[in-house]
């Protein structure tokens, strides 16, 4: 089996949070991000995003004020 | 019985902070300031709902993204514009060779938890998001922060699931190079 480019990869996380992944495409994105280190870097961080951008507006506030 | 004149005033100052977030989702600035006015308003003759439950910037923020989901689904009844942003979604992509390799591969973030909690980097986040192009924004904004599905933000943009992944996806990608440069601290990948 041909590893998946890193490209793809990338694609592929970024939709995996839109829509849920084909049981083949899950495979092949598991193995390549196994071996890949700077494609599970950007799983994480377009993980981070999600986060951040759920709590702008609300996290922007003084919790003091 | 009217609000108090001190909420009015406290609502009041929330103005300027509400007109630059619904900008940044909306990128028009007479739909912003309608859907800003249209809370203020619905906060105002709401003011005993909120009777003090929550931080009035969060309560606020609340009530915005409702308006700016009703004031996504009238726009998009209008006729569609023709689009530069889904041309060119060809093959080419800068940050991969030909054989769709990193050029420059990513970095780990250092503490992106400890990120979270601080206020200037939700400043730097919102200027990544005004460098994304107009629709790219839009779409990306319904999805993350206003939580739509896919489904419904092609249909209010007018453009198919594809497209609609694979503008998700640029603004996801220059969002990450973005906070990695202006906050993470990665080094320009042109001075490597």
């Amino acid at each position: 089996m041909i590893m998946m480019s890193c490209k793809d990869a990338t694609r592929l996380v970024s939709q995996g949070l839109d829509r849920e992944l084909r049981f083949g495409e899950r495979v092949a994105l598991r193995l390549h991000l196994a071996i890949c280190a700077g494609c599970e870097n950007v799983e994480r961080q377009m993980e981070l995003l999600r986060e951040a951008v759920r709590k702008l507006g609300a996290e922007q506030d003084d919790p003091k004020r | 019985m009217p609000p108090p004149t001190d909420f009015r005033a406290q609502i009041e100052g929330q103005r300027d902070y509400l007109l630059r977030f619904a900008t940044l989702q909306l990128r028009d600035s007479h739909a912003a300031e309608d859907v800003v006015q249209e809370t203020l308003l619905a906060a105002l003759t709401g003011a005993a709902s909120f009777a003090g439950r929550s931080n009035l910037r969060t309560w606020l923020t609340g009530i915005l993204k409702h308006k700016i989901v009703d004031a996504i689904r009238r726009s998009s009844r209008e006729p569609a514009r023709p689009d530069d942003e889904l041309e060119g979604l060809s093959e080419f992509d800068p940050l991969f060779d030909e054989r769709g390799h990193w050029r420059d591969r990513p970095s780990p973030w250092d503490s992106p938890e400890g990120a979270l909690e601080q206020k200037e980097f939700f400043a730097v986040l919102e200027g990544c998001l005004e460098g994304l192009p107009a629709k790219t924004a839009r779409a990306f904004m319904m999805r993350e922060h206003l939580g739509l599905e896919t489904g419904a933000i092609c249909k209010e943009l007018d453009i198919t699931p594809t497209h609609c992944w694979v503008l998700l996806y640029r603004a996801r990608m220059a969002l990450r190079q973005c906070l990695a440069t202006r906050w993470f601290g990665d080094k320009d990948p042109e001075a490597r």
